[in-house]
């Protein structure tokens, strides 16, 4: 067992030392048209010495660590307490959801303009975070390329925009709908696959329609991307100081006030709102109508629902659909709020973070993915000097919380339909 | 109703199921029985659909079924349960039941969405029939607990009710008293025989339990190997030399 340990630690250490020299320890540099190889500075090496030390350390006390950090949740003051009763926690959940919106009603009156635009970005972050859910929450299934459909949503409104004019209201259900069929397509081949084949086939097809958009430069723009999106218009009122549209009016000379930057922005910020409870809205009443209870029993017992008369492709096709529109939703308000896209905002690092998000709310729970997708969003904003080593901080809190609470900082709600006894 | 004729399926090199071949007519209790690993549960497997046979032919109701994926035999009427209880472990005692019915709900998103008034009604009567069933297995109290809590004995029951929720024209039971006790397995007996007399409710029935199978089937069937090794009453299987010497000697 001990000599296990040692062998085990060792062999760890040595793939640090491996790893970390070359990419740490050597550099290229270039002279002219020839390149050297150059080492580091002595204190590099003592670095990378050191850490295969801590990781030998780390990987000998491995289990009393694990241990200490598997207790941790004696510190948090609520363990130990029974769990809430179900009918209480609900009412809880839905007063504290309804606070949370009402806030969010009038709060961008009161902040500065920078404070709205980064709440609209958190906001379309929820929407794209609850859709993902019904994806790996609900209907578990680990799609790794979630931010194809975002895209889809957002080239479907700067698209139509350049070569058709259409305007945002008109883009936003165009764009679901596309991201959508674009779910339904895409899945269609890859729901035969479990688990992690299922999430590298994802990973793919997320990385694919990136480099469509990059590479298909003469309707995309490629790299360069698409410019002058409309923002969304109040009853044909524009926010600009000009109007551009011909027939539209403008919003600050209709109601004769001053015009201000500001309105373009809070009514950007109150359209996501709006969307974002809609998407919780209807994606709570999905939980509770028979597609998603076939979605969370697809989940649980595979063959046994199928025994049961559920067509495995049908269930998992519908999330995959569903959870894919709602992507195609938050893309379109993203493309109005920024004005320019390209295939840079879509990224895997865009996938990983909403999935982050999930994973963080505890996956099924609603009130647990805003407050993630407010932290994951808002925390990074505020730790601006430790920017370089947002990932690494990223990935620790994701190592943390899988040992910590794998369930999630706020435990899977599950909405319970309950049997009242007529007798 | 049901007919199966010389069905086999080969996994690798092993014939697991070698020319099995039964019939089950309308209401009707019939048993397959045989020593452990004799091909029972995989006889199952391919009725149920969850296995394509590798030959034979299995017709229900004048139709050949052999490769008709699970789901859709399902849905012809033929449910089945498990060696090893399968519930939904999460869900509460009634959502299993509302999952079972699924196809008899109103599935139109739109309609759901909008709770309009087919949807409704047909919700409501998925919980009545869920209601109903619950209470004919005595799992009435416990409708609102997650499935995974219920005693082993309570799981069995529910699954069974789980498979009667579909209105099924066939049930097929895989070792449904096992890990009961006496007073259960009695229990279980009477639900079988009602479930035949006022459901109208045909059953395969797999048990290792000797006087259960004795007491209600119609008729029983043993395999050894993969290999039918008899068929008829319980009164010709009790007396049959064969039977004794594979099966019953050896117990
Ligand atoms: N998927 C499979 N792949 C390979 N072999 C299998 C498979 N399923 C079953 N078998 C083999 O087929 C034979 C019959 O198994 P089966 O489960 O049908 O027996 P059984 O009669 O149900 O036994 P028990 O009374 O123990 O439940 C066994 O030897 C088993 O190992
Ligand atoms: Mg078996």
């Amino acid at each position: 067992m001990a000599a296990n340990n040692m062998r085990h630690a060792l062999f760890c250490a040595i793939v640090t030392l491996i790893i970390s020299f070359p990419i740490l320890g050597l550099s290229l540099e270039a002279k002219g048209v020839n390149i050297t190889l150059s080492g580091a500075k002595t204190s590099t090496y003592v670095a990378i010495v050191l850490a295969a030390v801590a990781v030998f350390v780390f990987q000998i006390f491995r289990d009393t660590f694990m241990g200490a950090l598997g207790k941790l949740p004696n510190l948090n003051p609520l363990a130990g307490r029974e769990p809430m009763e179900q009918t209480k926690r609900v009412k809880l959940e839905s007063w504290l959801l309804t606070g949370i919106v009402v806030f969010a009603l009038f709060w961008p009156f009161l902040v500065s303009r920078g404070s709205v635009d980064l709440a609209t970005l958190v906001l379309i972050y929820i929407m794209l975070a609850l859709g993902l859910n019904v994806v790996v929450g609900l209907a578990g299934l680990l799609d790794l390329g979630y931010v194809a459909f975002y895209a889809v949503g957002a080239y479907t409104f700067a698209l139509l925009s350049q070569y058709t004019g259409i305007s945002f209201w008109m883009a936003l259900p165009i764009g679901a709908l596309l991201a959508g069929l674009t779910g339904m397509i895409l899945g269609f081949p890859v729901l035969r696959l479990r688990g992690d084949y299922l999430a590298i086939v994802t990973l793919g097809f997320g990385e694919i329609i990136r480099i469509l958009l990059n590479n298909w430069t003469t309707l995309t723009g490629g790299p360069n991307g698409i410019g002058g999106i409309p923002e969304p218009t109040l009853f044909g009122m524009e926010f600009g100081r000009r109007v551009k549209e011909e027939g539209n009016t403008s919003f600050h000379e209709t109601f004769g006030i001053a015009y201000s930057g500001e309105h373009k922005v809070i009514f950007l910020y109150l359209i996501a709102l709006v969307l974002a409870v809609i998407t919780a809205l209807i994606i709570r009443r999905f939980m509770r109508m028979p597609v998603g209870r076939a979605w969370e029993a697809l989940r649980e017992d595979e063959i046994a629902a199928r025994s049961l008369g559920l067509s495995r492709t049908a269930v998992k096709l519908s999330a995959f659909t569903i959870g894919a529109f709602f992507a195609g939703f938050a893309g379109t308000v993203f493309a109005s709020k920024q004005g320019f896209i390209s295939p840079e905002s879509f990224v895997f690092l865009e996938s990983a973070i909403i999935l982050a998000i999930v994973v963080l709310g505890g996956m099924g729970s609603q009130l647990g993915v805003i407050l993630a997708a407010i932290a994951v969003t808002i925390l990074p904003e505020l730790a601006r000097e430790f920017s370089e080593y947002r990932m690494l901080i990223f990935g620790a809190a994701m190592v943390l919380m899988m040992v910590w609470r794998p369930q999630g900082l706020l435990p899977v709600r599950r909405i319970q339909i309950t049997l009242n006894k007529q007798g | 109703m049901l007919e199966v004729k010389n069905l086999s399926m080969r996994f690798g090199g092993l014939l697991a199921v070698d020319g099995v071949s039964l019939d089950v007519q309308e209401r009707e209790i019939v048993s397959i029985i045989g020593p452990n690993g004799a091909g029972k549960t995989t006889v199952f497997n391919c009725l149920s659909g969850f296995y394509k046979p590798t030959g034979g032919k299995v017709i229900f109701e004048g139709r050949e079924i052999q490769g008709t994926p699970d789901y859709k035999i399902s849905r012809l009427g033929m449910v089945r349960t498990f060696q090893h209880v399968r519930l939904f472990t999460q869900m509460t005692v009634v959502e299993n039941l509302l999952v079972a019915q699924h196809r008899h709900l109103n599935t139109n998103m739109l309609a759901g969405l909008l709770g309009t008034p087919s949807y409704k009604e047909r919700e409501q009567k998925a919980l009545d029939r869920a209601a109903y069933w619950l209470e004919r297995v005595g799992l009435l109290d416990l409708a609102n607990r997650d499935a995974g809590n219920l005693a082993y004995g309570q799981q069995r029951r529910l699954e069974i009710a789980r498979c009667m929720v579909t209105e099924p024209k066939l049930l097929m039971l895989d070792e449904p008293a096992a890990g009961l006790n006496p007073a259960e397995t009695k229990e279980l007996n009477q639900l079988i025989v009602s479930l035949k007399e006022d459901y109208n409710v045909s059953v395969v029935l797999i048990e290792h339990d000797m006087s259960l199978v004795m007491d209600i089937s119609d008729r029983i069937n043993v395999i050894n190997q993969g290999k039918p090794l008899a068929s008829g009453t319980p009164e010709e299987i009790r007396h049959n030399d064969d039977v004794i010497k594979a099966y019953l000697g050896e117990a």
